[in-house]
């Protein structure tokens, strides 16, 4: 399975992106945020960083990069995406996923091995989960705080459309303790963790990143 | 050359930390009397001539698309900078 990564100007976590869909299985392909081309990838990961400076609000610019204009069809189309932490921010710019990231309400830069629930085990990048799973991944933002109006969380939580959500304690205020997110057909999702720099003995509190990566090949397979 | 302003605030609703953080301080420099703060974004847009009906409507058009996001932010005002000087 090719499971591109897309490159902005100020992306900081692809290659470890890359490595955890190697060490899942797949085939990472580069993709450049500069070229309107997907390379003929079956999946995509949003990588975290600081995209073009983070100016203006995080992933504001880079949701206009000419990538963008084939990876918003595609993903509605149902290409499976994942966006982590600044690639969460992106999808939201995006508006391939409800709400928006937002300075933390500590207003520091919050950096820890974080607790999170898995609450929806059935999406693109979580299947290789149990519902209800317990995992600890890296968490380091300081724009994670997930708001949305009160309607839209509800719907959120009606539909099972929060995917994870923080345990112990809450790092950032999002709202209603969320963490990430997916789309209505569950392909798309995003989070504020890092599970792509969890996914090998040695490197980081778990290798809990390692399930989201299999799950996307899986779900592939499965097509 | 012309200039349109473009204000944009968080909804009223979103969290504010920026503005929390301000709000504590001012106190502490004996400002007793504000009782909150919200913190906004101004954008200033040059223009060649005049200001114009047709750039006004292109701020309008260019706040909504990227000056500000929608879920979290309001356009409270796109107006010509030489308006606030005549004031």
């Amino acid at each position: 399975m090719k499971i591109g990564v897309i490159t902005f100007p100020g992306s900081l976590d692809d290659h470890d992106a890359k490595r955890a869909v190697r060490l899942a299985g797949g085939d990472p392909v580069d993709l450049w945020h500069g070229d309107a081309d997907l390379k003929g990838v079956d999946a995509v990961v949003v990588p975290g960083g600081f995209s073009y400076g983070d100016y203006l609000r995080c992933g504001a610019i880079a949701r206009f990069a000419p990538v963008m204009e084939k990876l918003v069809p595609a993903a509605q189309g149902g290409m499976p995406v994942l966006g982590i932490c600044n690639g969460f921010q992106i999808l939201c710019e995006s508006h391939l996923l409800p709400g928006a990231l937002i300075r933390n309400e500590q207003q520091k830069f919050f950096c820890t091995d974080q607790v999170l629930r898995v609450e929806n085990a059935s999406t693109a990048w979580t299947n290789d989960f149990e519902q209800g799973a317990e995992i600890t991944i890296a968490l380091k933002n300081g724009e994670g705080c997930f708001v949305a109006d009160a309607k839209t969380l509800d719907e959120l939580e009606g539909e099972g459309r929060v995917v994870f959500r923080y345990l112990h304690g809450n790092p950032n205020g999002s709202y209603r303790d969320i963490a990430g997110v997916t789309n209505e057909r569950g392909n798309v999702v995003g989070l504020m963790p890092h599970p792509e720099h969890c996914v090998e003995e040695g490197f980081g509190p778990s290798t809990d990143g390692l399930a989201f990566f299999t799950s996307a090949i899986k779900a592939l397979a499965n097509v | 050359m012309g200039h349109v302003v473009v204000d944009v605030m968080l909804k009223s609703e979103i969290l504010d930390p920026q503005g929390q953080a301000v709000a504590g301080a001012l106190p502490r420099l004996g400002f007793e009397q504000f009782t909150d703060v919200r913190q906004g974004k101004r954008f200033v847009l040059e223009v060649e001539g005049d200001v114009t009906e047709a750039h006004l409507a292109a701020a309008r058009d260019a706040a909504g698309k990227l000056l500000s996001n929608p879920v979290i932010e309001d356009v409270v005002s796109v107006h010509d900078l030489a308006d606030e000087d005549a004031r």
